[in-house]
């Protein structure tokens, strides 16, 4: 209504003495209530009045919530006159904006309480996935540069980084972090003594709130190591072993991110050797596919062996030598990607494989954030059921089972239960151990035929439809990004691939047939169950053909 | 123990005479009862008024000096009943709770109190929860003050109006024989501010004198023919009594010029929002000093008609601004002048919507649109006529891009589990009925667990269900009650009424040990000792006797497979009546804060300890979610892969993780998938540990190079 009130306009006159008005938009647990009480003490600290206000309750658990603080020096000291502070921020009248997680700027430019014409906008870049965006199957993240650009926009200054890995790596809490931000920023007027005075009244985690609250003043002066993106630190290799780096690594393409680019590979000799031969096929690829098909080529022969590594190559060379140059090789690239990915399929052998590797203590202890000598005990959740018994029987012997539902139910009634493995003593881990051992029969096992028959029946349908509808081949490709999960999660996944696929006869011959295949595979990642999907569905069977 | 400590800030209500007391809304509230000689304060815990109730808790020691007695009363109603002290004797007392929730469950009590009448000062605080940050339904406490007939004032939101308005609400209430409400709003709660302190006076009257020298007074009691008298008493003496002294101690304020053409009402509580809009429309100064008339009422009811009459003189409209619906101060306003032939226009809710907070920018809104309309003159041109600024690029529309984040589970929380078990029964028996209660416990309405139909009032989660008790259906209903709610009213409301009723249906007592929504306080199933409180009551003992035979006590609620299959065997059973399980574990809020000090400091100073914590292994986490779908835990997070053959995020969870256990159990119950794993963390570890430790690596180790001396490794780069 009131849109062309320029809250700026005229402070000398309008009346509000230079009243300063900060709010501070944090996720409920963040502490914003502690930067709240630091920052009305630092203005009084300046012979600032100031006032804060917050709205504590059940609304704060873990939700978004607000902290609102006015300020304003001491004018008229004596006369008993006390300026009037309001109790909540108003859109276009706040000054200073502290978003402690990058949605929550986007939360408070969508509320308003940013303008061009006066706020610093001062946000910590990290995100805290709302349970929205957490729970789709998919990626269901909101986009960060979407806000972003928006706040650049919407602020006469923005100052984001992320405030959060520098008050972890301080062993303190994000409120330091913040207010060395706000005070790194200028935008009060207060010198930085006066907070660091105020952080050390506080008597707690003194030592590390200052160290914290010191990197985000570099931080908002641009001293900092602006969010850099967090390295991987390089576990080192086997041991005394030979380390060569295939050639074709080197050969960066944009398309494909620098990881994976460096593999260290260690290994007796004659599998190096055989190694080289597998990269040497590689690097006879267009140069387009190479990088994917590297990757993929470690992917398979790390979860079997190099002869899986050749078999995949293989089934790769069916996509190539149709594949066209003017299309980018598009199909031989998702071809590499997902090829992969099927064949490595997450059974019992590889989880146990993975968890017994000598890496992952290693992994666990930086995970979990272990230092010094405290020892690490480590339990996992296994829960089989007679489905996964079958499936790492031979393959005869699975089906037989598999066929007489009774006893399949009686082995189930026997085997189908939690079961939790200390891979920390010795029996746990040789238990796991053995398990991981059984890959070298892993061929003839009764998971191995099926997941074999469902790629090649996969695979040969894209292959089969590429003559006609190239797109739409790579589209039949990507859908195998629906597989993943283990026991009921898999099998939904799997009703998802099929139910997306099944929709292809009333899609061949249209000329937005990929475009459609696309949009069903992403309904298919928005829910559980797959309710989009068949709504997407309903909408493709009704499609004019 | 509540959720915050205010040890510290209790200190500074033993201030004296002329001492700067700097704080917060509600610790000046208590300094304001202990200046005036209260004998008694009781009440009920819940935002905005928890920590009312958690600074005197912590004062108890000062209190005690004093001779006031506290308590943390049973529910609201009972708070309320207790300031039935006041009636026969000049005793003052202070009953606290959230509104309206709280005035709803007094509303008995009130209506019995105001209906006798009081001697010594009756004071009621509540806290207007409405608007932002609000948990509850949207209601006005102002209708119950005029229902029952108590004064109800709405000070300026200052701490030293506050303070004032206690002062002159005791004052009041003696004044006219009436209990006095004074509503205080959320933030005016939380605001921190300063006032100049007076000393603490001991009540003229202590409850122990009272016990010691009886007294009663049958006109005072509610029974015929008395309360026939009271209600002409009502009329004829107290209003009378009580405008007296709100003319004559000019309870309500007026500001700006004296005259004008136009003048503004409104209630105390909107005072600082109005003066901020006038400021930005360029008609007041820091101060609040303002060229338009200002009529503050920090006492709205009643309402004084010669006052308001007297400030309509000479002017061609008033604005009344007024909070919330419905419009009772606009109509009474509305009504005098009609009554007294005055050609005032009087305006409101034209300007000002009917419902909804009154933010900064609908003050705004408001106020100028009702300058524009009835006195232009006084805008300056670029207000009255501004000219559109654009501001170069539009700013785009983010509001399908930034996800919402309403309130939920904490870390750790131990009701995660119970809900986690419900959805996975309803998987395997399909959609029940679900009530909700009031309590953290509704977070379950959410998603990710998306269970619950109603909420109808603290402790009536089952008493919601009550209908749903028939022999034609095959599937019975499911309702939760939270400890809170229990003790509160549930034990009769819910579960008696169960009982009796034959009611088939499966009630789920969540007992985490503190009423945890409002913060912490101690109940009577409490488990931690408490000084001053009577604690340590187990709710399955006071269910049995009640009369429930089906019962099921859970003490670990993280046993997602136990909780699973008790609440199956509850749905299933062929036993008829209530099927209670109580599901006990402590809030892990509370627990992490009595908890992590200690075990830092026991970490730091050499001691062996174990500490729980979890992680997702991410190779083979396949990124499908399925557990976050059952769980909704802050620490349980999403992060992507540096991985070109991974499309989708995988689970990953931080540092803030407590090791509760749900995951584990989760992935266990549900069969979800191994890549969840458990690292209990062995800080100082001792000898033995070591050794075990030694012998363990190197035959593991062992194992790990004879298998990778023979297969290629890929390190990651």
């Amino acid at each position: 209504m009131l849109d062309a009130v320029l809250p700026s306009h005229s402070v000398e006159q309008s009346g509000d003495g230079g009243v300063i008005k900060l709010a501070i938009l944090a996720v409920g647990g963040q502490g914003g209530g502690v930067l709240a009480d630091w920052i009305v003490d630092v203005a009084e600290r300046n012979g600032y009045l100031a006032q804060s206000t917050s709205v504590a309750g059940v609304a704060q658990r873990t939700g978004a919530t607000i902290y609102y603080i006015e300020m304003c020096p001491e004018l008229d000291s004596g006369a008993g006159r006390l300026p009037v502070f309001a109790l909540s921020p108003s859109q276009g009248d706040v000054d200073i904006l502290i978003a402690a997680e990058l949605m929550e700027a986007g939360r408070a430019i969508m509320r308003g309480f940013v303008t061009p014409e006066k706020t610093t906008l001062i946000a910590s870049s990290h995100r805290i996935a709302a349970v929205s965006e957490k729970i789709e199957p998919g990626d269901g993240r909101a986009s960060s540069a979407k806000v972003r650009e928006t706040a650049e926009l919407a602020s006469k200054r923005f100052i984001a980084f992320d405030m959060e890995k520098i008050a972890v790596e301080n062993g303190s809490m994000i409120s330091a972090s913040l207010l060395g931000a706000l005070a790194g920023s200028g935008a009060l007027p207060f010198p930085r003594e006066s907070y660091e005075q105020t952080i050390g009244a506080g008597g707690r985690g003194v030592k590390a709130s200052l160290a914290a609250f010191g990197g985000g003043f570099d931080g908002a002066r641009g001293n900092a190591p602006h969010a850099a993106r967090p390295a991987r630190s390089a576990d080192a290799g086997g041991q005394g072993e030979t380390h060569l780096t295939p050639s074709s690594a080197t050969a960066v393409d944009s398309v494909v991110p620098e990881s994976g680019s460096t593999p260290h590979v260690g290994g007796p000799r004659k599998l190096l050797a055989g190694w080289q031969e597998l990269t040497d096929r590689v690097d006879e690829l267009p140069p387009a596919v190479r990088d994917m098909a590297l990757l993929g080529l470690r992917k398979v022969v790390d979860f079997q062996d190099a002869r899986y590594g050749l078999e995949y190559l293989g089934r790769l060379d069916r996509a190539v030598a149709v594949d066209a140059p003017e299309q980018g090789y598009a199909l031989s690239i998702a071809a590499a990607k997902h090829l992969a990915n099927a064949l490595c399929y997450d059974d019992m052998i590889r989880v146990a494989d993975l968890k017994t590797r000598s890496t992952r203590g290693a992994r666990v202890r930086r995970e979990v954030g272990v230092k010094d000598d405290a020892i690490v005990q480590t339990t996992e959740y296994f829960h089989p059921r007679v489905e996964e018994f079958c499936g790492s029987l031979p393959a005869a012997l699975g089906r037989y089972i598999e066929n007489r539902p009774r006893l399949a139910a009686f082995i189930d009634r026997r085997i189908n239960r939690g079961r939790r493995i200390r891979t920390d003593s010795f029996s746990g881990f040789a238990a796991l151990w053995c398990i991981g051992g059984m890959r070298r029969w892993r061929r003839a096992l009764l998971r191995h035929k099926v997941e074999q028959a469902h790629l090649d029946r996969w695979y040969d349908l894209a292959l089969a439809t590429m003559p006609q509808d190239y797109a739409l081949a790579v589209e039949i490709l990507n859908t195998r990004r629906l597989i993943k999960g283990y026991s009921d999660t898999h099998v939904r996944a799997q009703s998802k691939f099929d139910r997306v696929l099944s929709a292809l006869p009333m899609l061949k011959g249209r000329p937005d047939a990929a475009d459609w295949l696309r949009r069903l595979r992403d309904a298919a990642l928005k829910d559980e169950k797959g309710d989009m999907l068949d709504g997407a569905l309903k909408t493709v069977a009704t499609l004019e053909s | 123990m509540a959720e915050r400590s205010f040890a510290k800030e209790v200190e500074k209500l033993r201030l004296g005479d002329g001492e700067e007391f700097a704080g917060e809304g509600i610790l000046a509230i208590t300094k304001a009862l202990l200046q005036c000689g209260v004998g008694y304060v009781g009440g009920y815990q819940g935002a905005p008024i928890s920590h009312l109730m958690d600074v005197l808790a912590d004062a108890q020691d000062i209190l005690g000096e004093l001779g006031v007695h506290f308590e943390a009363s049973a529910s609201e109603a009972t708070a309320t009943a207790m300031l039935a002290a006041s009636v026969h004797y000049p005793i003052r007392g202070a009953a606290t709770f959230k509104s309206t929730v709280g005035t709803n469950v007094a509303s008995d009590a009130l209506a019995n109190l105001a209906s006798g009448g009081v001697t010594g000062g009756a004071l009621l605080i509540v806290g207007e929860d409405y608007g932002e940050g609000s948990s509850i339904m949207q209601e006005r406490s102002h209708a119950f003050a005029m229902k029952s007939q108590v004064w109800l004032l709405d000070p300026r939101p200052n701490l030293p109006s506050i303070v004032k308005a206690v002062e002159d609400g005791f004052e009041l209430s003696e004044a006219s024989n009436t209990p006095v409400m004074m509503e205080v709003r959320i933030r005016c709660c939380h605001v921190h501010g300063k006032f100049i302190a007076k000393d603490n006076r001991r009540p003229a009257m202590t409850v122990a004198d009272a016990l010691e020298q009886p007294r009663r007074d049958t006109g005072r009691i509610v029974l015929p023919p008395a309360s026939f008298l009271h209600e002409k008493e009502k009329i004829s003496k107290r209003w009378p009594a009580a405008v007296d002294f709100i003319k004559s101690r000019r309870i309500n304020e007026f500001f700006g010029r004296d005259h004008g053409a136009v003048g503004i009402v409104l209630q105390g509580g909107m005072y600082n929002a109005v003066i901020r809009a006038l400021q930005r429309l360029g008609l007041a100064d820091a101060y609040g000093e303002t060229d338009i008339p200002l009529y503050v009422l920090n006492a709205v009811y009643p309402l004084i008609d010669d006052e308001f009459l007297g400030f309509c003189e000479g002017k061609d409209a008033v604005l009344v601004v007024e909070e919330g619906q419905p419009n009772y101060i606009e109509q009474a306003f509305a009504s005098m002048l009609h009554k007294a032939g005055r050609g005032t226009r009087l305006v409101g809710k034209e300007h000002l919507p009917m419902a909804g907070e009154y933010t900064g920018q609908v003050m705004l809104d408001g106020l100028s649109s009702f300058l524009r309309a009835e006195a232009p003159m006084l805008l300056s041109a670029e207000i009255r006529a501004p000219n559109k600024t654009t501001h170069g690029e539009e700013i785009p529309d983010i509001s399908r891009v930034v996800p919402g984040r309403p309130p939920g589970f904490c870390i750790g929380c131990p009701e995660r589990p119970i809900f986690a078990a419900t959805k996975l029964v309803e998987q395997e028996l399909g959609k029940h009925h679900i009530a909700s209660d009031i309590g953290c416990h509704l977070f379950s309405i959410m998603p990710p667990f998306e269970l619950g139909a109603t909420t109808m009032g603290y402790g009536l989660g089952p008493a919601s269900a009550s209908a749903f008790n028939s022999p034609d259906a095959k599937r019975r209903s499911i309702s939760f009650v939270g400890d809170g709610g229990f003790w509160h009213n549930g034990l009769t409301s819910s579960i008696g009424n169960a009982v009796f009723n034959k009611n088939d249906g499966v009630i789920v007592i969540v007992d985490n040990f503190y009423s945890a929504a409002t913060g912490g306080q101690d109940i009577l199933s409490s488990r931690a000792g408490n000084k001053t409180k009577s604690t340590k009551h187990p709710i399955s003992k006071a269910v049995e006797g009640m009369g429930v035979k089906w019962l099921r006590h859970i003490d670990r609620t993280y046993d997602v497979g136990k909780m699973q299959d008790t609440l199956r065997e509850a749905l299933t059973t062929d036993e008829k009546g209530p099927k209670v399980i109580v599901a006990s574990s402590e809030c892990m809020l509370n627990k992490q804060r009595r908890e992590k000090p200690l075990v830092d400091q026991a970490i730091k100073g050499g001691t062996r300890v174990v500490k729980p914590k979890f992680g997702v292994d991410e190779d083979i986490c396949t990124g499908d979610h399925a557990c976050m779908r059952l769980s909704g835990c802050p620490s349980l997070s999403v992060k992507s892969l540096d991985d070109p053959l991974r499309d989708d995020p995988v689970a990953h969870i931080d540092q803030n993780c407590v090791g509760c256990g749900n995951c584990g159990e989760v992935a266990d119950a549900a069969i979800l998938c191994p890549s969840f794993y458990r690292a209990d963390v062995v800080h100082n570890p001792g000898r033995w540990d070591r050794f075990l430790e030694g012998v363990r690596s190197s035959l593991i180790g062992f194992l790990q190079r004879r298998r990778e001396n023979r297969r290629l490794t890929f390190a990651d780069a």
